[in-house]
């Protein structure tokens, strides 16, 4: 890694970095994340950076801050290749990788106009259940339609 | 097995589950007087927030002949003309019922309510859906006059992709050991590719084809549905389809001599008149079984029975 790079990707001394994201797709990873910002902590997108792995890559660093597994299981609908760092005094205490929960409940909408959770008077949260993980397939507990990966994508990262 | 189960889908309940309620139903039919009025004290309301003829008034006939009493709830009379949410109607319901029975256009509202409501849901059709009590009276039906369900061809025919009764049915053929089924309907009206997969991963022979005739000439089972105006997006797209399929009597003439034709009413014109004093006719049978097997369906799930 070059001067550049380094400073690009610097260490943090407490906190989490979501490593190997999709590149495009860090911000939609904090929408995802529901980090907006406003919550204080110091928060660093790098984009389209080069990677061995995927060619090109973004990363996020959160400082002081420790992601729960739950929070970044959610992350495997956009950027399933994540890995996830939790950092304590500059050393990485623990290494996560993402995985795909059987259940989905809350962050995606059913395209069915249809269903119960469209229905603004109802107040009925989305719940899928993930019937394929590559691609990816989710299927609407309440109206059985499937949610297919294309617009699992289309509604997180647009 | 059945007591205080909510009835959502037709796919939450085992071939054992059927068959004993088939039972039931037998028992209601040939002993009538032996039942009583088991459910004397209780109250069963009724949901609909869409029309119904045949499923509503049987399942009042069916707790009204248990003994219990029934309450309707009138949605262009009730609160729920000033807004009231299906939600908050439902958890007021369920203060007031020991079961309810609930109809909506909404996919996925009896589970919803189910989700609500402490005392048992009947899903009396959602939507696209489910239908699941339609599905137990047409099995009822074909092992009634078939003397079995395993073994046979059914033919399904019409609007495979709104029809919320044709995929019910379907999946309940799944529990059982059919032959084959002949899945006959326009292309732009064939089954959801949700319930494609599931016939896949349940391993029966489908036959999916446009050709009414073929089907008609080899199955014991022919199912007719209505094409569903009410859930075209676009009403121009319901002209060009309905009377894609119209089952008379000269096309039954190439059928099997004990085809039974099925129907959930109320039909339009997919089946003619014509039929209905043939000895193919089994729809008008298959809507008077309605009574019995909701009288065993309440009675189970209220635990009398």
């Amino acid at each position: 890694m070059n001067d550049q790079e380094t400073l690009r990707v610097s260490k943090i001394k407490n906190g989490t970095v979501i490593d190997h994201i999709p590149a495009g797709r860090a911000l939609a990873v904090l929408r995802l994340l529901g980090i907006t910002g406003s919550e204080g902590h110091v928060v660093t997108v790098t984009m389209n950076v080069r990677s061995g792995k995927l060619g090109k890559k973004d990363l996020v660093k959160v400082e002081d801050l420790e992601l729960m597994t739950d929070q970044v299981n959610k992350l495997t609908l956009i950027a399933p290749t994540a890995t996830i760092n939790i950092i304590r005094n500059y050393e990485v205490v623990e290494k996560r990788s993402v995985k795909l929960p059987d259940r989905i409940v809350g962050i995606l909408r059913c395209t069915n106009p249809g269903c119960i959770t469209r229905q603004p008077m109802e107040h009925v949260s989305s719940k899928f259940v993930v019937v394929s993980k590559s691609p990816l397939r989710l299927e609407c507990e309440y109206c059985g339609r499937y949610l297919e990966e294309e617009e699992v994508l289309k509604q997180l990262t647009q | 097995m059945w007591k205080f189960r909510d009835v959502i889908s037709i796919l939450d309940f085992t071939r054992d589950d059927l068959e004993h309620l088939f039972s039931v139903t037998d028992r209601i039919i040939e002993r009538p007087l032996d039942i009583g009025k088991p459910l004397d004290g209780k109250i069963v309301a009724t949901a609909f927030i869409e029309p119904s003829t045949r499923t509503r008034l049987s399942f009042e006939t069916a707790a009204k002949r248990l003994g219990a009493e029934v309450i309707n709830l009138e949605p262009h009379l009730s609160s729920m003309a000033k807004g009231e949410s299906l939600t908050d109607t439902m958890r007021m319901l369920d203060d007031y019922a020991n079961l309810i029975v609930i109809r909506s256009p909404y996919e996925g509202s009896a589970k919803h309510a189910a989700d609500v409501c402490e005392n048992p849901v009947i899903n009396g059709g959602d939507g696209t859906q489910h239908h699941p009590t339609q599905a137990m009276i047409d099995l009822y039906t074909i092992r009634r006059l078939k003397g079995r369900i395993d073994g046979l061809e059914v033919g399904v025919v019409g609007d495979l992709k709104y029809g919320r009764a044709a995929a019910s049915f379907i999946y309940g053929l799944t529990k059982f050991n059919v032959k084959k089924i002949w899945l006959v309907s326009p292309e732009p009206l064939s089954p959801r590719p949700e319930l494609m997969d599931r016939l896949k991963r349940m391993n029966v022979e489908i036959v999916k084809t446009e050709n009414l005739e073929s089907a008609v000439e080899n199955v014991d089972i022919l199912y007719v549905t209505r094409i569903q105006k009410e859930r075209f997006p676009d009403p121009a797209e319901y002209e060009k389809l309905r009377g894609s399929y119209v089952i008379t009597r000269k096309l039954l003439s190439r059928a099997r001599e004990d085809l039974k034709v099925l129907h959930p009413l109320p039909r339009v014109d997919e089946l003619s008149n014509d039929v209905d004093d043939t000895p193919h006719q089994a729809y008008f049978i298959q809507a008077k079984l309605g009574v019995p097997v909701r009288m065993a369906l309440i009675g189970l799930v209220l635990g009398v029975f």
